[in-house]
């Protein structure tokens, strides 16, 4: 018999966790490399070896490692904040996407009044019948607009305890 | 007398099982709400889900179970990227923002060094005759511009300092900053991504839309 001992397939990391054998078509194998097994252990306490492979399998091949590294991102953010893992971080961002759209509105609201008193008093010396008032501020590109297609769902917490991620770490917002 | 008024929760009606009366989905997964359950036992399953509200107080629990509504929500929508689209789209609109900010003061406090208010304008419109424009827009936009006027009087507006503290408290804004709350070394990794497929998908699809998740 020769030896069956084949070392060129290390198990995974995944296979090495669940003390199994690291078969040669192991869906995990190529996204959990045996040097890497924390991410492995996360992704497994928080989604579950089955529901990966199952998510895995319903995607298209080339997009398998980034689903694998976002799941494992989720899986750490939810290790390190169990009640709102990435989640919180969403919040955060959200509050302050709104927060520079007021500001933006309100220095566009500025400009718009500077213009149209500059126009309104040229107007009378200079212009004819032009009125157009442009507020194309240079090289930008617009107010962002949240509404524009580039919304996502608004995660709106019930705050019982405060809201996430106001911690020195994230940068506070208010 | 078996009143069992209480009809079971949405997480044993999907889980077919009697809801006992201490069960710790009932709470947090009410019967009018079948999809939240679904999704949540797809995306994490249902005994996932038991030791992490089991690991948490119980103040804790709605929120940890609204959160991972939301997550596997977001996950069911896109199978690829999840809630870290979701943070790479907010990041691309936080910087874009920054950028539409930077530039709109920066053109506001062009007006401010000229000096302009109403009164400095008309007493400055009177005073020359020459038929000068103001160049208003860097980019040239509706006006003419022939040369600069200088005005003497000054304007400033009510909410000058309000924008203009607001511009310099940038540190509240760097969106990199929250993320390293969790980890700003996996956030270098995931920026190899194509967070742009999320980002660039959702703008250009137009498929998120501003819906609350259950």
């Amino acid at each position: 018999m020769a030896s069956s001992s084949s070392y060129s397939n290390p198990p995974c990391a995944a296979c090495k966790f669940l003390r199994r054998k690291c078969l040669p078509g192991c869906i995990f194998a190529p996204y959990f490399p045996p040097e890497e097994p924390t991410k492995f252990a996360n992704v497994h306490k928080i989604f579950g070896a089955s529901n990966v492979s199952k998510l895995l399998n319903e995607i298209l091949p080339h997009q398998r490692e980034d689903a694998v590294n976002s799941l494992a991102y989720e899986a750490e953010a939810r290790l390190k904040d169990p009640v709102y893992g990435c989640v919180g971080a969403i919040s955060v961002l959200q509050r302050q996407v709104l927060q520079l759209q007021k500001e933006l509105d309100a220095t566009n609201a500025d400009l718009m009044r500077y213009t149209n008193l500059v126009m309104n008093t040229t107007h009378r010396r200079s212009f004819d019948g032009h009125n157009r008032v442009n507020v194309g501020y240079g090289g930008g590109s617009g107010s962002f607009d949240p509404n524009s297609g580039y919304a996502v769902p608004y995660y709106c917490p019930s705050w019982s305890n405060g809201p996430p991620g106001e911690n020195p770490e994230t940068g506070g917002d208010d | 007398m078996a009143s069992s008024s209480t009809s079971p929760c949405a997480a044993c009606k999907f889980l077919r099982r009697k809801c006992q009366p201490e069960c710790v989905f009932a709470p947090y997964f009410p019967p009018d709400q079948p999809q939240k359950f679904a999704n949540v036992h797809k995306v994490f399953g249902a005994s996932n889900v038991t030791k992490l509200l089991n690991e948490l107080q119980p103040h804790q629990r709605e929120d940890a179970v609204n959160s991972l509504a939301y997550e596997a929500d977001m996950r069911l929508r896109d199978p690829v990227y999840g809630c870290v689209g979701v943070i790479s789209l907010l990041q691309h609109q936080l910087r874009q923002l920054q950028m539409d900010l930077s530039c709109a003061k920066s053109e506001l406090s062009k007006y401010q060094n000229l000096g302009l208010s109403s009164h400095g304008l008309i007493a400055a419109a009177h005073h020359h005759h020459h038929h000068q424009g103001i160049n208003i827009l860097g980019g040239g936009g509706g006006v003419s511009s022939r040369d600069h006027h200088h005005f003497h009087h000054q304007l400033f507006p009510v909410n000058q300092q309000q924008v203009i503290r607001a511009f310099d408290s940038g540190n509240g804004y760097d969106a990199s900053g929250l993320l390293a709350m969790n980890m700003s070394s996996s956030i270098g990794q995931l920026s190899g991504f194509q967070p742009s497929r999320a980002a660039a998908g959702a703008a250009a699809d137009g498929r998120r839309t501003p819906v609350e998740p259950s």
